[in-house]
């Protein structure tokens, strides 16, 4: 079987796989980072979404070999490694964006992604934003609000660090 | 002082960290040492018998541990999955029950119908052996309409239910109505679809089963709303497992709305399989197969009449309905098209008599089952379809005609003709708030500025009530539930003050971790940081009946407030022990026990540690411990209630629907934590949305294959798809029977908002001459309506 190698929320990774082997399998069953989910098999639900290079990317839509060499983010590096929650993440609890919590991490890497290339997002823009994620618990409504708070905080949190 | 955790308080969800940091613990997340895979083969066609399955070749694939069929299953003894209801027809007879067996013996039912199992080291080779078995199928004609399966001549779905009828039951006073009939000033008729829809849950599910040949014991790790029912169902009647050797864990599970409450083929054939493999078996359903095989939710046809008399006052409700079980009777199946429906036909309206039919029918379908709300969308959606529509025939406002017939505040405890006392309600302040929260009065200036703009405004309003904190036992097992429906509790302080609470209820979203800590740091008076809330695992959990039809709160609530006043009741006699002072003259409150009219006390956290390291108990009368156990059956359902309206525009151009607002007053009783009730407001709302324009299952009628069977095809509702929303709640009318005065309202949401967005989309059409349109009111359907309707001749 081949070899692929990456950068997994900052640690150097290397694993066999088949060549059918998925970005989100990989993850999920080499690495045992469960946090990424899988919620469907069209690449439609997004519940998979990681960032690959800093963009968000529906991990069960690349090989893991299309990630050789790549630096992944997924739910689990996104917090401080003190357990301080990301501005997003710390967000999301805040305004209650997420109930059963399956949708939630691909919802936040999206969001964290959404808020990085739009710095001015309105209502319409995230709920355009979110588009590929499907959460069937909340209704978007606090989901919305989370991701705009969330970006706002994301601001000053960048402003702080300037 | 208040608790600034306790009752009422927005409390941040305790489960989030977990979930927002990937730390969550979902079904598909455990792995058991030597845990093989499982791939069920499943049949391509909707009906066929199996003539014969040819498996040479397939153990030679590589990793292949073992291949099973429904006839193994058989010769070893499995049994068909049990349905919970017994209904019985109008002429006495009982519901034609055939059998379901975990893999199919002789014919297959529908596409996906379970037929062989293959295990083997990864999931890869489990899929890739399978493609090497050949079933020999002959194919019979596919059953979908629902009319034509009961016509003669019919294809059989099950060799032993010739016609398809599976119950032809009845409710209400049929004279009475017809004589209401006789009088009316005016009849308003519809015909619906309430179309069937897939629930769709995010997480697809899984089970893995575990067998232990030292201890004897299987475990079953799944995802589900109820595992004690799962525990029940699988040992006793399927597998023939004892309880103490079969433990059922479901631990996080991503959401549920229904779909996860059945005792699935799946949790039975892991479970049988890794006792005969010899090793953990694991299924993960991926997104296709939970299209295929999770049970699906509404599938009615209704004929309805109301009668009025020239006032608008209802006089009498007539209903006809077919309800489509599918292939099988899954495990709550047989309730929900009556005694989750056509109970519920009275809506908040003094309607003096309702009769309803219900026929239920078996199809080459998937099961249909309990899906958010569970019947009582569907008859709120007949109720309020009708009132809407007589409303606009009779020229009277929508919400006047409303309040006109509102059952009044003054006359509750108010006995339904159909079977159900409501034990309070409040219909008028809802109503009130909801339309000064869309700016009623402001509507027609707004329908006249979007028809400047060459748009069609329409508004909709929908009176839901919803019978839930299921159920009573003894009213349940009178209307043939097959087991009682109480919850149980246990409330365990430890010796250094810290309280597990042990409770039957499953959350999979509802947020118990949180909001029953409330009710635990609040009863008890201590922080909410020393309270452990654990369920799902039948092992750790004495029983439990689980989480669906709203009834967490309102029966696992008050199962946790019964074990929590035994335990202050034993705390009492330790306190008085202690302070040597009479039992009787013991006060409790904020979380300090007193002798009446002295200062002298103890706290609870004294309390708790002399419990456990007691040197002088008078042990005759006093045990060590502090640790009760409580079950509670509730003496009525709860009566959840509100109004909700929605505004739509509509493009006349491309028949698109915008919601433009949606609001919701509710009544919930007596509320826990305000922002998760919102949050499960907004969520059942957008379901409801999903089913008026978005959701339809749908088969071809000819092959009988699943159409929408991806998110490719089934459209489920997405962000840009909404509107933000406006809900609020009122407490005037707190639940008179249940210690917490709650009522429940995971399922309002999606009870009201069908109706609702409908009344909205007829309303902005009804220029057109329309006077119905069936859901999902897509763009597609909407244009035709439009086009038809601008042929003069084509108005109805």
């Amino acid at each position: 079987m081949p070899t692929v190698s990456m950068t997994v929320n900052g640690k150097s990774v290397t694993g066999e796989v088949e060549g059918r082997t998925l970005l989100v399998q990989f993850l999920r069953e080499n690495l045992h980072l469960t946090g990424t989910h899988v919620g469907c098999d069209t690449s439609q639900c997004g519940a998979c979404v990681v960032h690959v290079d800093g963009a968000s990317v529906k991990s069960c839509t690349i090989f893991a070999l299309q990630a050789d060499g790549a630096s992944v983010t997924t739910i689990e590096g996104l917090a401080a490694p003190d357990g301080t929650l990301h501005p997003m993440q710390a967000a999301f609890r805040e305004h209650h964006g997420l109930q059963c919590g399956f949708c939630t991490p691909g919802m936040v890497m999206s969001a964290v992604d959404l808020a990085r290339r739009d710095p001015d997002l309105t209502e319409r823009s995230v709920r355009e934003g979110l588009e590929g994620n499907i959460c069937r618990c909340t209704g978007y409504h606090n989901i919305v609000k989370a991701v705009l708070a969330g970006a706002e905080a994301m601001k000053v949190t960048a402003e702080a660090a300037e | 002082m208040a608790n600034p955790n306790g009752i009422g308080a927005a409390v941040r969800r305790r489960e989030d960290f977990r979930f927002l940091t990937g730390q969550g613990t979902y079904t598909d997340d455990i792995d058991r040492p030597g845990q093989t895979y499982a791939y069920i083969l499943r049949s391509p066609h909707a009906h066929a018998r199996i003539r014969g399955i040819d498996l040479s070749g397939v153990s030679d694939a590589p990793g292949v541990v073992a291949i099973y069929t429904g006839q193994d299953m058989a010769a070893d003894g499995v049994k068909s999955l049990p349905c919970g209801w017994l209904i019985h027809s109008r002429d006495g007879s009982p519901m034609k029950e055939p059998a379901h067996m975990p893999l199919a013996v002789d014919k297959v039912r529908h596409v996906g119908d379970s037929v062989a199992v293959v295990i083997a080291r990864t999931r890869g080779q489990a899929q890739d052996a399978a493609e090497r078995i050949v079933v020999d199928y002959e194919e019979l004609p596919a059953v979908i309409d629902m009319n034509a399966t009961l016509a003669p001549g019919a294809t059989s779905v099950h060799d032993d239910v010739p016609g398809n009828l599976c119950y032809d039951w009845h409710l209400g006073d049929e004279a009475a109505v017809d004589a209401a009939f006789a009088k009316a000033a005016h009849v308003t008729k519809l015909d619906l679809v309430n179309q069937r829809l897939v629930p769709n849950a995010m997480e697809p599910r899984v089970a893995i089963g575990e067998y232990d040949r030292a201890t004897g014991e299987h475990t079953l790790y799944t995802t589900s709303q109820n595992p004690h029912v799962i525990r029940l169902l699988m040992g006793a009647f399927v597998l023939g497992i004892p309880e103490h050797k079969l433990r059922v864990v479901a631990p996080d599970v991503g959401g549920g709305f229904g779909s996860k409450i059945f005792h699935y083929a799946e949790e039975a054939i892991v479970t049988w399989a890794s006792r005969r493999a010899g090793v953990p078996v694991k299924w993960t359903s991926d997104r296709s197969e939970a299209f295929l095989t999770d049970a699906h939710g509404r599938d009615h046809l209704t004929h309805a009449e109301l009668a009025l008399d020239a006032d608008g006052t209802f006089l009498g409700l007539r209903v006809r309905t077919t309800a489509n079980m599918g292939a099988y009777l899954s495990t709550f199946s047989t309730s929900i098209p009556t005694y989750l429906y056509a109970t519920l036909l009275a809506g908040q309206y003094r309607t003096p008599a309702i009769y309803a039919e219900v026929k239920a029918v078996f199809t080459t379908t998937t099961p249909v089952d309990a899906y958010r709300g569970a019947g009582r969308p569907e008859a709120c959606y007949v109720i309020e379809r009708l009132v809407d529509n007589a409303a606009r025939e009779l020229g009277i406002d929508k919400a006047e005609i409303r309040r006109r017939n509102f059952i009044p505040a003054d006359a509750f405890p108010y006995a339904t003709p159909v079977a159900l006392t409501y034990d309070t309600g409040r219909f008028d302040i809802c109503l009130d708030e909801a339309l000064k929260m869309i700016d009623y009065d402001g509507f027609p200036a707004r329908r006249a500025e979007a028809k400047a703009r060459g748009k069609l405004r329409g508004i909709g309003l929908s009176s839901y009530i919803e019978a839930c904190g299921i159920a009573p036992s003894n009213v349940a097992g009178a209307l043939g539930a097959r087991a009682g429906l109480y919850e149980s509790a246990e409330v365990r302080f430890h010796p250094t003050g810290s309280v597990t609470v042990f409770t039957g209820s499953h959350s999979h979203g509802q947020s118990h971790e949180t909001t029953f800590a409330q009710i635990v740091a609040d009863k008890f008076g201590i922080p909410i940081e020393t309270v452990e809330i654990v369920h799902g695992d039948t092992a750790k959990v004495p029983f439990g009946m689980g989480s669906y039809g709203s009834r967490s709160l309102a029966v696992g609530g008050s199962a946790i407030v019964k074990a929590i006043d035994k335990v202050v009741n034993k705390a009492k006699k330790i306190a008085a022990h202690m302070l040597e002072a009479a039992e009787t003259d013991i006060e409790f409150s904020d979380g300090r026990f007193t002798v009446a009219g002295t200062d002298k006390s103890l706290g609870i956290g004294d309390i708790a540690l002399s419990a456990y390291v007691p040197h002088n108990f008078p042990l005759d009368e006093l045990e060590p411990g502090l640790d009760e156990q409580a079950f509670y059956d509730p003496k009525n359902f709860t009566y959840p209630n509100g109004t909700q309206v929605c505004e739509v525009e509509i493009d006349p151009d491309t028949g698109t629907t915008r919601i433009v607002n949606f609001v919701a007053a509710d009544d919930f009783g007596r509320v826990i934590n305000p922002m998760v009730v919102e949050g499960q407001v907004h969520g059942g709302i957008v379901q409801g949305i999903g089913q008026a324009l978005f959701e339809h299952a749908v088969y071809d009628p000819e092959s009988g294959q699943l159409l929408t069977g991806s998110y490719m095809d089934y459209c489920m509702p997405r962000a840009d798809d909404l509107p933000s929303l406006q809900v609020t709640y009122h407490e005037e009318a707190p639940c008179t029977h249940n210690p917490l005065g709650v009522k429940g309202c995971g399922e309002a949401g999606t009870i009201g908002g069908a109706a609702a967005v409908m009344n909205a989309v007829v309303d902005a059409l009804a220029e057109f001459g329309v006077g119905h349109i069936d859901m999902p009111a897509t763009p597609e359907k909407v244009w035709r309506v439009i086009q038809a309707g601008k042929m003069p001749m084509a108005a109805e």
